[in-house]
């Protein structure tokens, strides 16, 4: 029951950031970048001030609750982007083969080669900072683990009777891919993409961090660890509580890729005997 | 042949775990092999023949397990022995070779090596001298050229080849009792009659008993002395195999032997429609009530369907597990 | 050459024949080695002649290796050949760039032999049945689900089953769908690649019975390959035995039982179990030889008992058809059928 364990807590700690994402303006007790009063500078958390003050006075907790959009919506809309290039690319160069999948093979041996924050580190440069550059850095930067397994799995796939029926009854090359190849694959894909938006939460964290991410005052969790970097010892809770919903946020994502694989694995699916 | 049988089964029982219980994946499972014996255990997948085997040389694993019954081995019982001790028995007194002897053999290890391996772990023989009787063993099995073939890694082999070897490492240690799963199942039909003769040759000459278990009743009639054939867990029939296969008592019986086109049939009496046995095999969580055979069996009436038949003993031999048998 | 062994009689219409291969071969290069090694030359298949009447079984028989799947695939248009013609149908088959795909696929169609990897797990069996016909233009709802609830009563399921996915269903119930399948775009040529091999032994009968009462409501015409010759000879109206790429031995299902001409045909015959008695099986001596590495002149001679040293060299025999129809490639065949006689007439008399 290890399996449920994983799913149920994973997916209830994604859940939550999502909700507090939505419910953002019902939850956060003040506006996170309107209501700074600099009376208010570096209140440490109390009742009133539950997760403590910044050095403008602004409250942590509705900043966090803020920051949840940004990092979601960079989280899951990057690894979207990622995972679409990812299975266009590999499922059509494991289904067609030939020089085609040489090409895909040496574009994701090259995406492989680069460490993927520097590329989008780089493509940041070039855009310049903002939601949009950090979507579009995030999204093409990190396919290179899908477009893996989707030709893997279409590889394998290509030999089986169903496909090789399909072709016979007629079927064009495009429908058999979403039909055929495309809806068996799927499993490892999903745990592939949970795994993903986790990770690029904490690429929005890094670039947030050193200044390329969204543009301050409006929160995100990267950028409000970065603002806080020069505090960490006089005001330790400016960097802890984004901190931790970064780390609660991925921890739930890769708990729940974990339980998912469980799950979604043929192998783990009650079998014929 | 009286005095003690080489193996004797004794209403073996095999649980398995679905996780939401157990079920008994076969019992009642009652059969004995004398020394030099062949005896076939025939039946589709699913009936408990190849789980029993697993059984008699100790490697049933999770979520399987013996829930009764006893099996004794020259007279000992050895379903509760120690784990040391049943792989001492294993590779020593009893063998088994596979259906794919791809995956039985080591991938990474010439054949040579692995032949070997039988001498020096149950025979205490020194390496060197090991290699030797590697070429030896591998040089009874047929093989040409067995001194290089010894430096053979098992992809470089043919799949006839394969099971050779197979039965080289089976027969390394002189069992007395080989059990043969599916063994050429995978193999085409020429390289079929190699393997099998190859075995029943072998085994005959050395008073080695064989277990032989297959989906195929006429390769094992025309192998075995004594056929058992299973049907969902529990032996049906068990006889002498030429008497099952031209008077088969037990309706499933009758229903394989007659559903099967047999070469020469059509010359000698036209296309006849085959004859079929309805229905489908019941799953292991699903068998049925009473005789297992029932809900596909023409004959079956009342009694069928609520209770399990006994063993009817028959005076020439053998036995039949149905309701209908006078 | 090959010499087209059983061309339609003269006087007799050509458009008998619903199918015929002319000399195909198709030959796969194999990688040399990194150096450049000379590039290897598999010889799947290697000059195979063929004919399909209408509503005629031709049974396919040979072991692994020996080329019956890969005329099959090369008959669905899978396989570029290197070398002949198919005609199906009137229709000449090539590779499947061609635009042609969509007919081909009315006309010939396969059973494959494994009924669970040959069904897409996430699709229903109407989706499965539904699809093809969609790809093939048909585009009523009301006639969609007509064919397919009578497509499914065809092969012995209830219309009502089609919402249900594959592993709901047994394997002899799966096998079924895969001939539904098969036969939804009303083909007039089905492929049997092993279609009972991997099917329960209590359920082989039902598909068999199934397949020859599909062939005949339907007026279909099939190739059986099988490995099972009693399968081969319940089902089929003539067959053809190859080995290693070729076709050593074709003619009428009588013929090829009751008289096999070539060694090898009587070497498959005669490996197979006598259930009634514990005779050893006669054993043929060795493997398949490599196909890369093919001997010299008849592809069996290394196995065959029969073999002189006529029969190792080259040329290797060729397919020769006797006026009956009976084509065998052997160079000894009549002298064998005379020695094997008089030694059963010695048997008998002595």
């Amino acid at each position: 029951m290890k399996l449920r364990a994983n799913l149920v807590i994973g997916g209830s700690l994604f859940a939550l950031a999502i909700l507090v994402g939505l419910l953002a303006p019902w939850l956060a007790h003040t506006d996170p970048v309107m209501d700074a009063n600099l009376m208010n500078a570096e209140e440490p958390p109390s009742w009133t001030w539950w997760f403590g003050t910044d050095d403008q006075g602004r409250d942590i907790y509705s900043r966090v609750v803020y920051g949840a959009r940004v990092s979601l919506t960079v989280g899951i809309i990057s690894q979207l982007i990622n995972s679409v290039i990812g299975v266009a690319l590999g499922l059509s160069a494991g289904y067609f083969g030939g020089w085609w999948d040489d090409v895909v093979n040496a574009l994701t041996n090259l995406m492989l080669a680069i460490p993927s924050l520097i590329f989008a580190l780089a493509i940041m440069a070039v855009l310049g900072p903002g939601l949009t550059s950090l979507l579009i850095a995030l999204g093409l930067t990190n396919w290179s683990f899908t477009c893996r397994i989707a030709r893997a799995s279409a590889l394998s796939l290509r030999s089986q009777g169903y496909v090789q029926a399909a072709t016979v009854l007629g079927y064009g090359d495009l429908r058999i891919m979403i039909t055929q190849l495309l809806p068996n694959m799927l499993g490892p894909l999903i745990v592939i993409g949970t795994l993903g938006m986790g990770s690029a939460v904490l690429s929005e964290a890094a670039l947030s961090f050193l200044g390329l991410g969204v543009r301050p005052p409006f929160p995100s969790w990267g950028s409000m660890l970065s603002e806080a970097r020069e505090q960490i010892t006089t005001a330790p809770w400016l960097s802890i509580f984004p901190g931790l919903a970064i780390f609660l946020t991925v921890l739930g994502l890769n708990l729940l890729g974990d339980g998912l694989r469980d799950i979604l694995d043929p192998q783990s699916r009650s079998r014929r005997t | 042949m009286t005095g003690t049988p080489l193996l004797e089964v004794e209403d073996l029982k095999l649980d398995l775990d679905t996780g939401s219980g157990r079920v008994a994946a076969a019992e009642g499972v009652s059969f004995r092999i004398d020394r030099g014996e062949t005896f076939g255990l025939v039946g589709e997948s699913g009936c408990g023949k190849s789980i029993t085997a697993l059984a008699l040389i100790g490697l049933l694993r999770h979520p399987l397990s013996i829930g009764g019954g006893v099996i004794r081995f020259e007279g000992r019982e050895i379903q509760h022995l120690s784990a040391a001790r049943q792989r001492d028995l294993r590779g020593n007194r009893i063998a088994m070779i596979f259906q794919e002897p791809m995956t039985a053999l080591n991938p990474v290890s010439p054949v040579g090596r692995q032949i070997a391996e039988m001498f020096v772990l149950h025979k205490g023989k020194s390496w060197r001298e090991a290699d030797r009787l590697a070429v030896e063993a591998l040089a009874n099995v047929r093989v040409p050229a067995p001194e290089r073939r010894v430096k053979d890694y098992p992809h470089q082999l043919s799949g006839g080849m394969r099971q050779r070897v197979m039965i080289a490492i089976a027969l390394a240690c002189g069992p007395d009792l080989l059990i043969a799963d599916e063994p050429t199942t995978a193999l085409d039909v020429t390289v079929q009659a190699e393997i099998i003769e190859l075995m029943r040759n072998l085994c005959a000459e050395r008073g080695t008993a064989i277990l032989m278990i297959s989906h195929d009743l006429g390769l094992v009639a025309n192998v075995c002395r004594r056929v058992a054939v299973m049907y969902a867990g529990r032996i049906v029939e068990e006889r002498g195999s030429a008497d099952i296969f031209r008077a088969p008592l037990h309706p499933y019986t009758q229903g394989l032997v007659a559903s099967l086109p047999r070469l020469g049939s059509r010359a000698a009496l036209g296309r006849a429609r085959l004859q079929e046995i309805a229905g489908v095999v019941p799953a292991i969580t699903h068998f049925p009530d009473g005789c297992r055979f029932n809900p596909r069996c023409a004959q079956a009436t009342e009694i069928c369907r609520t209770a399990a038949p006994d063993v009817d003993l028959l005076e020439a031999g053998g036995l039949v597990r149905c309701h209908h048998h006078a | 050459m090959h010499e087209p062994h059983d061309m339609p009689g003269e006087g007799r219409p050509d458009d008998d024949l619903i199918l015929s291969v002319r000399d195909l071969a198709v030959h796969f290069p194999l990688g040399g080695g990194l150096l450049g090694g000379g590039k290897r030359l598999l010889r799947a298949v290697d000059g195979v002649d063929l004919s399909l009447k209408r509503g005629e079984c031709l049974g396919l028989v040979g072991e692994s290796g020996s080329g019956k799947s890969t005329v099959a695939l090369s008959i669905l248009g899978l396989l570029a050949p290197t070398r002949g013609r198919i005609t199906v149908d009137g229709q000449v088959v090539t590779s499947r760039q061609s635009g042609d795909r969509k007919a081909l696929a009315r006309t010939v169609q396969i059973v494959f032999q494994d009924p669970y990897a040959s069904l897409n797990p996430r699709q229903t069996v109407r989706r499965t049945l539904e699809d093809p016909l969609r790809v093939h233009g048909v585009t009523a709802k009301s006639e969609i689900a007509d064919r397919v609830a009578a497509m499914l009563r065809h092969v012995g399921l209830r219309p009502e089953q089609a919402d249900r996915y594959p592993h709901e269903f047994s394997g002899g119930q799966r096998q079924r769908i895969g001939i539904a399948r098969a036969l939804i775009l009303n083909p007039k040529i089905v492929i049997c690649d092993e279609p009972v091999s991997a099917l329960d032994v209590s359920i082989r009968a039902q598909i068999i019975n199934l397949l020859l009462e599909l062939k005949d409501t339907l007026g279909l015409s099939y190739i059986m390959i099988s490995h099972d010759l009693g399968v081969v000879e319940h089902m089929s109206d003539r067959v053809a035995v190859m080995y290693l790429g070729r076709i050593v031995e074709n003619g009428d299902w009588r013929e090829i039982f009751e008289r096999p001409a070539h060694p090898y045909t009587r070497a498959l015959i005669a490996a197979i179990p006598d259930p009634l008695h514990h005779a050893p099986l006669a054993t043929t001596g060795g493997d398949l030889p490599n196909p890369l590495n093919p001997p010299n002149g008849c592809a069996f001679s290394p196995r065959c008992r029969f073999t002189v040293d006529v029969c190792r060299s080259e040329p290797g025999p060729v397919l020769e058809t006797r006026a009956d129809g009976h084509a065998v490639r052997c160079w000894r065949s009549e002298e064998i059928a005379g020695r094997l006689a008089a030694a059963a007439d010695w048997d008998v008399n002595s």
